[in-house]
């Protein structure tokens, strides 16, 4: 198997560059902020929705949503603050290349807010930090104040007349500060529930204003949409899911990590190529392509284009990007009961099925893990997870529930392995 | 008015109305535990969920995911639907998710008769249980969160009202949930009591036995009540409400939504007047006083003994109290004029104080004091001079200190109509016994000028009989003696009928 031919890299530039690019010295001598500085001097707010339009570019946290259309969703002349938000709450399990990028590349992310503020409209941005990124924070912390200071942030900015601040906001720790309308709960001091849509956040969001949120990954992709021009980031990958993208490797390969590569990269190019395949020589099993709340994928289901529409295709969702590679000596029934816990925990509580399903999923499954279960607890397991799916607030439910019915169709045998009658 | 069509009923409904609400002009309940009319929309329960066949006449393809009714604006040609099997399955496994953890403790729970959670699983539910008791999570149960309200973790569902109502009406904040998933529970905020004078309509909005009043507690099984609507007389405000009883007995007072005065809720003060004004001294039988003894009379005895003790004998006060109906006041003003009084004289008696506040409470402390102004009556600034006789009805001067009950004293008449054995009746020379407010019908005006009319919700003890009927019958005494007044015959053929 051949590696595709990728360029070079963008998002993950810090690799390629010997100098430190958290100093904004260095950020700065290798091109940085010089695309904002023009943005802003020659194109007006419409101008930079439109390109970000024409580009293709899709958000990047999970649900690809095209970012240009989420922008042109904001309400206008409403009189209110227009708030952007970087969702930078990064907690998918096997997801971790937004912290790479705050982490080596923080300015990337800063310029990218300030295009993106400007194109909506907005003068005060937050970056909404996961509890567990304290590094992160004081890495974001002492960037936005050093772009302060050059001028790059707060009142007219690179000179112009334009007003763009950013606070980083440090969250406490929960999976649930992720669903945006609950991170928008959070920012304002509340418990993170997820609000009921209608009203959606470009029209009533934080603080009751106009707000969008974005991720981290996406706000770095605006960066170099505006640098490089909307035909080359087009020019990469699939026509409706174009772009570079970070990949996130983990389980049971040689080379874990996040890898910058084309839209569309084939899994098991990304697994066999860039992971360097699975370990100790032993066969593939399962993958999970887009963090542990998508539906799991068979080995023999990975030739795969990596990109939002071929995923979706394949029944799965490419999601955060979160490869998980599973080996032939897994064990699925642990596995999802591990996936279960995960739910169960961070379930915020406030809808019915997602509240009480979650723990019932857990128990359930660790009868089943325990070599204690039924063959009813399998069909319980399935109809449960069924109940909650499409029936709640936010998608966590739904999380939970998709792997536990895509486990079950594609690994029944393990799980009917693991009941008592078999078990002796 | 947008026209919706909800299970194939097509119906025109309210602007800004939400499906539940629509669907209940329509003739169908859609089940619901979190929703309110009188809060925000939450959206947690999830009970509500509807297929949306066509948002509008615009957008007339099916939502894909089923939609909360609760949080469902109705738009002009909107195609809901609640019949059918994804509806139906969506709504049984909510149930099934809420009833997991539920502790199910029913011969136990004072909800049980008016508990959602029973109700819609009988009509919705009716599923075999796929769990064990052992897994569940175990809350903490009957805690006293305040005077008035006990808490119940384990069967509370979490909708929220509560906390809502506490956030909302009266801004108070006490209650809140802490943690979180199938851990969350319903807590006191830090340092919080529920000790705030609306506290009690938690129980109300609750629709499972999670918070129960601590003192209807175990007194009586709902099912045994029967339920009458009347009007608070606590204060001026006069909230609608409903009381529940059973024989003579009054459990509870359940607020009755009236979007004009109270809304849907009522204050803890209110829901106490029932055992202040059913408690005491009960006058049940009708008293004649001969030679410094009372005797009793049948009713219709001693009014007309209590019509030969005014008729002709002197000057003659009337003293009314602001407690008293339209229709009573009315007819003391009859018999005032009968009897050549210069008119009725309001007597307030001391009650403890309250403030008005932004809610529902009003430092007028009685139910009908706008009704007496209405009729011209004035208040009584101190006893009044040159009257050998009086009528004093529903009120008890002789508390209110020497003056008073020296010039009772001085009386060469005095007829006292009331409930209860006050002071006023020891100088009485004829006792008419009469109901209470709760076993009354009639009519108050609120501070507002609205006007209220009521119903009786018990029945008074003995020989005591509705005021405005013993006032009917001495009207009707007075008037053929002096052979120049009609009886009001309207009046009393229908309450002779009632």
């Amino acid at each position: 198997m051949t590696e595709s031919a990728y360029p070079e890299r963008v998002l993950l530039h810090y690799l390629d560059q010997e100098s430190d690019l958290c100093d904004i010295e260095n950020y700065v001598a290798d091109g940085g902020y010089a695309t904002a500085r023009r943005v802003l001097d020659e194109m007006a707010p419409v101008e930079v929705i439109d390109t970000v339009k024409e580009s293709g570019l899709r958000g990047r946290g999970g649900a690809g949503f095209p970012t240009g259309m989420k922008w042109g969703f904001v309400a206008r002349d409403t009189g209110k603050p227009v708030y952007l938000l970087c969702n930078a709450d990064e907690s998918e399990p096997g997801t971790f290349k937004d912290r790479l990028l705050i982490e080596n590349d923080p300015h990337q992310l800063i310029e990218g807010m300030i295009l993106s503020a400007y194109a909506i409209g907005s003068e005060k941005a937050f970056i909404y930090v996961r509890g567990e990124f304290r590094k992160g924070y004081d890495i974001l912390c002492r960037a936005v104040e050093a772009a302060e200071a050059r001028g790059f942030l707060g009142e007219k900015i690179f000179g112009t007349e334009h007003t763009v601040g950013i606070v980083v906001h440090l969250g406490a720790g929960a999976y649930i500060c992720g669903e945006e309308t609950g991170l928008i709960e959070s920012l304002e001091g509340k418990r993170a529930h997820p609000r009921i849509k209608p009203p959606f956040p470009a029209v009533q969001g934080l603080f009751g204003c106009p707000t969008i949120v974005n991720n981290v990954e996406t706000l770095a992709c605006v960066r170099h949409v505006m640098e490089k021009g909307p035909a080359w980031f087009k020019g990469i990958g699939p026509e409706k899911s174009p772009g570079p993208k970070l990949f996130c490797v983990s389980g049971h390969v040689n080379k874990p990590g996040v890898f910058e590569l084309p839209m569309g990269t084939s899994l098991r190019e990304l697994i066999e190529v860039h992971a360097g395949g699975v370990t100790n020589g032993r066969a593939l099993k399962a993958v999970i392509p887009g963090g542990s709340s998508v539906p799991i994928l068979r080995a023999d289901e990975v030739d795969l284009a990596m990109d939002f529409d071929s995923v979706a295709a394949a029944g799965s969702m490419l999601g955060s990007a979160g490869v998980i590679v599973m080996d032939e000596d897994t064990d699925m029934v642990a596995t999802l009961r591990t996936i279960a816990h995960f739910y169960h925990h961070e379930s915020c509580g406030q809808c019915t099925p997602c509240r009480e399903g979650t723990g019932w999923l857990e128990t359930i499954l660790l009868r089943l893990e325990s070599g204690e279960g039924t063959e009813a607890d399998i069909e319980t397991l399935y109809s449960v997870a069924g109940g909650m799916m499409g029936t709640t607030i936010c998608a966590l439910s739904d999380a939970a529930a998709m792997p536990v019915r895509s486990f079950l169709d594609k690994f029944r045998d393990d799980f009917l392995g693991s009941l008592a009658a078999v078990q002796g | 008015m947008p026209r919706v069509t909800f299970n194939g009923v097509d119906v025109e409904v309210e602007a800004g109305s939400n499906l539940i609400d629509a669907a209940e002009a329509a003739g169908h309940e859609i089940p619901h535990y979190c929703y309110h009319p009188g809060l925000s929309v939450a959206g947690n329960c999830r009970m509500c969920l509807v297929e949306i066949k066509a948002l509008s006449e615009k957008q007339d393809k099916p939502l894909p995911k089923l939609q909360i009714a609760c949080n469902t604006v109705v738009q002009d040609g909107m195609i809901a639907e609640s019949n059918n099997d994804r509806v139906a399955e969506a709504g049984r496994s909510v149930l099934e998710f809420l009833l997991i953890n539920h502790p199910i403790d029913c011969p136990i729970c004072d909800q049980a008769g008016e508990c959602k959670l029973q109700e819609y699983y009988m009509e919705y539910g009716g599923y075999e249980s796929r769990v064990d008791l052992d897994e569940k999570v175990l809350k903490a149960k009957a805690t006293p969160i305040g005077p008035d309200v006990m808490l119940d973790q384990e069967r509370c569902i979490l909708c929220t009202r509560c906390v809502r109502f506490l956030d909302e009406v009266t801004g108070t904040h006490e209650l809140t949930i802490n943690e979180r998933g199938d851990h969350s529970v319903l807590s006191l905020t830090e340092g919080a009591v529920l000790d705030n004078p609306y506290a009690t309509n938690v129980v109300d909005i609750c629709p499972v036995g999670a918070l129960t009043s601590r003192e209807f507690r175990f007194q009586s099984r709902v099912w045994y009540l029967s339920s009458k609507d009347t009007i608070c007389p606590g204060c001026a405000t006069g909230c609608s409400i409903e009381v529940h009883s059973r024989g003579s007995e009054i459990f509870r007072v359940k607020p009755r939504n009236n979007p004009e005065v109270n809304g849907y809720w009522i204050c803890d003060h209110g829901r106490r007047v029932p055992s202040l004004l059913q408690g005491g001294e009960r006058l049940s039988a009708h008293l004649k006083r001969e030679q410094g003894r009372f005797l009793t009379r049948p009713v219709r005895t001693a009014v007309q003994y209590a019509a030969s003790l005014l008729k002709d004998a002197g000057p003659v006060a009337v003293i009314v109290s602001p407690e008293l109906s339209q229709e009573e006041a009315e007819l003391l003003k009859q018999v005032a004029g009968l009897l050549g009084s210069e008119g009725c004289l309001v007597f307030r008696c001391e009650k403890p104080a309250f403030d008005d506040d932004e809610l529902l409470i009003s430092s007028d402390r009685f139910p009908n004091q706008q009704g007496l102004e209405v009729l011209g009556m004035r208040s009584a600034d101190g006893p009044p001079v040159d009257c050998s006789l009086a009528i004093v009805a529903g009120c008890d001067p002789a508390g209110a200190g020497p003056q008073w009950a020296d010039w009772l004293e001085g009386l060469d008449g005095l007829l006292v109509l009331d409930s209860h054995k006050t002071e006023t009746a020891a100088y009485a020379d004829c006792l008419l016994a009469t109901a209470t407010h709760f076993e009354s019908g009639g009519t108050f005006i609120n501070k507002d000028g609205l006007r209220q009319s009521f119903e009786a919700a018990i029945s008074p003890p003995g020989d005591a009989v509705e005021g405005r009927l013993v006032l009917g019958w001495l009207v009707e005494e007075l008037g053929s003696a002096a052979g120049d007044s009609a009886p009001p015959t309207a009046l009393e053929s229908q309450l002779a009928g009632a």
